[in-house]
């Protein structure tokens, strides 16, 4: 191995990395891909929801093979206050689709045959081996990577660093900035597990159907964060995150704390009754948005995933924008070596000009400016506003022989109290300027 | 609220520890800094914790590598944050 040179060397077994390796092999590449984990998947975290429209780009018929849970049928919105809940569900047999178009997953399990297409289609697959540092030549271009295995590095035209939202080495070796506290949220969760029937009766489901619940409001403690809550086949990940900057700063709230409080809230706690708890697992997730996009290329680097900040927070996406930027980065690297070009910093900058014109970076502008609005009016949209909504559905739906014309007065006073009439206005403003 | 503890909860999970080679260090410190003791409250598997003379010490055994303590640490240097050596530490079953 010592001395053998490849075309590519993939850092990291993630969808970002499984997408760039499996891509660059496709295309005839030489490509040695390096995980740290016993096996692909097994330092790796997510809620888990799979786009498939990203995979089907890499693996058209990926249903056949791939560990999949639930697709998802219903998605439940939920702005939570201390007693309940109000939402918006979304609930089709429409997506009772001969291909659908999302499902739950289970990320150990996933990437596990995720990566094992990857060794199928000709990748030279490492796990058990971390990646220490990066080598560079005199001329400062990236040509190889150092492990903790072998002494005298790895080396490759190109290497894709698809090292995940905590990576050392693209940090440490300068391409890229610390991680603000602003920029990444802790997310913790827990794997509940539930015969499948029970699972299908108290979410109204038959079959495959599954369930996504993603809620806000005071259960994180006015912090800026989500809950989130999806249905498996005999399991339901539960879990919430919140920005670290907000964690490090609150009086008393831990991570687990705030879990607690969402699984005992009355509108979750009936739902994951009686089921066994058999892992706790957490890790951090890069919601900073385009303006925290780093670097993502130079001579003979190239970043993929959530190393290169790719995470659509407000949609809660971001294996697609993985699978995506890993293929993309994939294809770009095979065509300027096809083309016998080098892995110049020039040519790999067609990897960016392309995400430009994929939804990817169309959608990172689009949502540039939310991670700023919420770090100015985080605790109103996470606390007052769910308050408000819930007080005032409750003032609305009891009848307690008040007419609806004094309801209506009282709804628009409370909203005033609370946020006064220039407050809305600017929390509306703001919110749709942030939208745009 | 059920404030269940954090040990009973990664009592489910698999590590396989790197004995004598922990993979975060705490530099010595007469008294720590703001980011360092709040890791004893926001580090997920609560891995940090105050001594009798109010230092802060990790014990890396339960960590699952997520990162917050070296964002949160970033500045100060309070902290030595590398990966564990391939194939050890937390093992996930599912994720």
């Amino acid at each position: 191995m010592t001395h053998e040179h490849f075309d590519a060397i993939v850092v990291g077994a993630g969808p970002s990395g499984n997408a760039a390796a499996y891509t660059m092999a496709q295309r005839g590449l030489k490509v040695l891909q390096i995980e740290r984990g016993e096996y692909a998947g097994s330092k790796n975290v997510q809620g888990a929801i799979l786009y498939s429209d990203a995979l089907e780009r890499i693996i058209p018929d990926f249903r056949e093979e791939a560990p999949l849970e639930r697709h998802v049928i219903e998605q439940r919105i939920w702005m939570m206050d201390d007693s309940g809940h109000t939402g918006m569900h979304h609930r089709s047999d429409d997506y009772n689709e001969q291909k659908p178009n999302r499902y739950t997953i289970i990320r150990a399990q996933f990437d596990k045959w995720f990566n094992r297409c990857v060794r199928e289609i000709g990748v030279t697959v490492l796990c058990e081996t971390t990646v220490t540092g990066l080598i560079a030549d005199e001329h400062r271009r990236i040509i190889g990577v150092q492990t903790d295995r072998d002494g005298d590095g790895i080396f490759a035209d190109v290497v894709v660093l698809a090292e995940g939202v905590n990576g050392l080495i693209g940090q440490r070796s300068g391409l890229r900035k610390e991680l603000r506290p602003e920029d990444v949220a802790l997310a913790v969760k827990e794997m509940h597990f539930l015969p499948q029937d029970v699972i299908d009766a108290r979410f109204n489901l038959r079959g495959e159907e599954g369930v996504v619940i993603e809620a806000m409001g005071t259960v994180t403690d006015g912090m800026i964060g989500t809950a989130f809550l999806y249905t498996n086949r005999e399991s339901i990940s539960v879990g919430v995150g919140c920005l670290v900057s907000e964690f490090a700063k609150s009086g008393e709230a831990t991570p687990h704390g705030i879990l607690d409080r969402f699984k005992a809230h009355p509108s979750v706690r009936a739902l994951l009754e009686g089921a066994e708890i058999k892992e706790y697992a957490a890790h951090l997730i890069p919601e900073g948005g385009y303006r925290a996009v780093p670097d993502l290329v130079g001579d003979g680097w190239i970043v993929v995933g959530d190393a290169g900040h790719f995470v659509n927070a407000v949609h809660r996406e971001g294996s697609n924008l993985a699978m995506t930027t890993g293929r993309i980065a994939g294809e770009t690297i095979a065509n300027v070596l096809g083309s016998c070009l080098a892995c110049t910093r020039d040519n790999l900058q067609a990897y960016v000009t392309q995400l430009q014109e994929t939804f990817v970076m169309k959608d990172m502008k689009k949502y540039k400016n939310v991670p700023r609005m919420l770090e100015h009016g985080g605790h109103n949209i996470m606390d007052i506003y769910p308050r408000l909504l819930n007080r005032s559905a409750q003032t609305w739906f009891r009848v307690d022989g008040r007419d609806k014309k004094s309801k209506e007065s009282e709804i628009l006073r409370s909203a005033r109290q609370a946020r006064g009439l220039t407050g809305l206005l600017g929390d509306a403003f703001r919110l749709a300027r942030a939208w745009r | 609220m059920s404030d269940e503890r954090v040990e009973n909860r990664l009592f489910q999970n698999r590590y396989v520890v790197d004995v004598g080679r922990p993979h975060i260090r705490v530099r010595p410190h007469e008294v720590p800094s703001r980011e360092l003791v709040a890791m004893t409250r926001v580090c997920p598997a609560g891995c940090y914790s105050q001594n009798e003379q109010g230092q802060v010490e990790i014990t890396a055994d339960g960590c699952m590598e997520c990162g917050t303590c070296r964002v949160v640490c970033a500045k100060t240097g309070d902290i030595e944050w590398n990966y564990p050596r391939g194939g050890y530490g937390v093992l996930f079953k599912f994720g």
